[in-house]
């Protein structure tokens, strides 16, 4: 059902954990659908992303596109994160099942949520980033 | 190499089939291959061997043997029970009466009959899985035609009152199914002492053959058939017999009445120990259905703030088959219907893991399964957002 990496991604998760004093941290979901990620940065001067924390409550899926979306954004700036999209995230994972793709679209989610943070505290513009709609509070 | 660890806790999914049983099986493929409804002597060693099966199952059940119909399995008795019996009480009324907690084959039956012009009313349970007698008997209306509840349930092992719900179905002069799919086998159930008049049973929970099953249908209920096109099962049920499965589910229920109470009591207390084990040392953990009322092999655990499917990877892992009522693992989006009936929220009910044991299971596979399912519930509560807020808010409070 999973393919090789997206095993290797939930057995072996990367950056699992939380970042003291986040740059930005979003949190999106529902408890009630059965997923929930939250995302954790840490953004330097020159707006590159130097850390990224996950946790999520999930399935297989959920958490191995969490753990690959960290991956990706790591050593990125802020607006090249733009492009770690839900797209790019399950190609990274070589696949999800189509039951599981929501799973990549909550990854995506929970990265923008984390650089609207962001961007929020620090009045930095990100271009294409819009308010979360599935923000957790 | 070592031998890649395999220890099976899903039983209420499937069974092993037992070598007693395949060898039982194995003539009615090679040797004596007949047709039973075929003329010829040949075919003489298969019907025979039909009949005794029947007679065998008939006498587990307390029934006469001419009450035991053979079907490709329990979903199909099911099937044919709650349809056969609508369609042929419709002239006295389209009114039935199930649970929140019936396997699908009956529920999604029962959406089928609703969309053809059936009321159906669906019985809530208590926060243990049962079904209140009370409660049944207020719902009984005058186009009432027939109560389906199961014996007992697939998921959380809860067993329901039946002979209550048999009595006021007799008091009422309503047709009784009951899916007693998980219980046949497990427990004793005489249909005559239980007021019941349809019963579903399948082979492949209690140690036989897969495609098998029965339907138990009382002397003097007149209901149609199912599938068309042949005499056999006294033109009820067509279709040539299945006489190696039926030969091994009567093997498997020849064994299981042998060694009932004693299977049943091994398994309650190394099912005791496993649920000891495992609220004493995992902590915010709940177990799933009643105490008593409960089938020996089943467990189920509610593990707070993990989610059911990311366990079961893990546990897949560690050679651990087990089962959970997790919307992942159902493929639809909504947790088991089974856990939200009993009043469980979303997300604890998206965190459940059920471990069904055989006779064959053992206190060390049990003492394996807890040391990893530890193990594992730290890891992924390590991991999860909901554990992370649920710690802060007690160190916030206190």
């Amino acid at each position: 059902m999973y393919s090789e990496k997206v095993i290797d991604h939930f057995s072996n998760p990367r950056n699992v954990g939380e970042i003291e004093n986040p740059s930005g941290v979003g949190t999106v979901g529902n408890a009630k659908c059965g997923d929930i990620m939250r995302i954790y940065l840490d953004i330097d001067e020159q707006e590159v992303i130097r850390g990224c924390k996950f946790k999520t409550f999930g399935c297989g899926a959920a958490i191995a596109t969490s753990s690959m979306a960290t991956e990706l954004v790591i050593g990125k700036t802020v607006q090249e994160a733009m492009e770690v999209t839900n797209q790019a995230v399950m190609e990274a994972l070589d696949g999800l099942p189509p039951v599981k793709v929501h799973c990549s679209l909550l990854a995506e989610e929970a990265i923008h949520a984390a650089l609207w943070d962001y961007s929020q505290k620090n009045h930095v513009l990100i271009e294409g980033l819009e308010e979360p709609k599935n923000e957790l509070t | 190499m070592a031998d890649k660890i395999n220890i099976y806790v899903d039983n209420a999914a499937t069974t092993v089939l037992y070598p007693e049983v395949f060898d039982s099986m194995k003539p009615y493929f090679t040797e004596f291959y007949g047709n039973p409804a075929s003329i010829y002597t040949f075919a003489g060693t298969a019907k025979r061997a039909v009949e005794e099966s029947r007679e065998r199952i008939a006498g587990f059940l307390g029934a006469e043997p001419g009450e035991i119909y053979f079907t490709g399995g329990g979903s199909e008795s099911d099937n044919w029970a709650v349809k056969a019996a609508a369609e042929a009480m419709k002239h006295k009324g389209r009114h039935i009466i199930t649970s929140r907690i019936e396997h699908h084959a009956v529920l999604h039956t029962c959406e089928y009959l609703e969309k053809h012009g059936y009321e159906i009313t669906y019985l809530d349970v208590n926060e243990n899985g049962k079904v209140n007698p009370a409660d049944l008997e207020a719902a009984i209306r005058e186009d009432t035609v027939l109560i389906s509840i199961m014996y007992a349930n697939n998921e959380i092992g809860t067993i329901q009152d039946i002979k209550r719900i048999g009595a006021i179905a007799k008091k009422h002069d309503i047709l009784f199914h009951t899916d007693a799919v998980q219980a046949y086998g497990q427990i004793r159930i005489h249909v005559k002492d239980l007021g019941i008049d349809l019963l579903s049973a399948s082979g492949h929970k209690i140690h036989g053959p897969k495609g098998i099953g029965i339907l138990y249908i009382r002397n003097g209920i007149r209901i149609g058939s199912l599938i068309h096109g042949g005499v056999q099962e006294r033109s009820r049920r067509a279709g040539t017999h299945n006489v190696p499965g039926i030969v091994g589910m009567a093997k498997a229920t020849e064994i299981a009445d042998r060694r009932l109470e004693q299977d049943a009591e091994y398994m309650t207390s190394l099912r005791q120990h496993l649920v000891d084990r495992v609220l004493k040392e995992i902590p915010y953990v709940r177990l799933n259905g009643d105490l008593v009322d409960r089938l020996p092999n089943n467990a189920n655990f509610s593990i707070r703030f993990i989610e059911g499917e990311s366990l079961l990877i893990m546990l897949d892992a560690r050679g651990i088959c087990a089962s959970s009522g997790s919307a992942c693992t159902s493929g639809s989006l909504d947790p088991s219907h089974v856990l939200l009936a009993i009043g469980l929220p979303h997300e604890i009910a998206h965190g459940s893991l059920r471990i069904t044991i055989s006779p064959e299971t053992t206190i060390e596979d049990i003492d394996y399964i807890v040391g990893e399912l530890k193990q594992i519930v730290k890891r992924l509560r390590d991991m999860s957002p909901l554990y992370e807020d649920y710690l802060y808010g007690q160190k916030h409070v206190c």
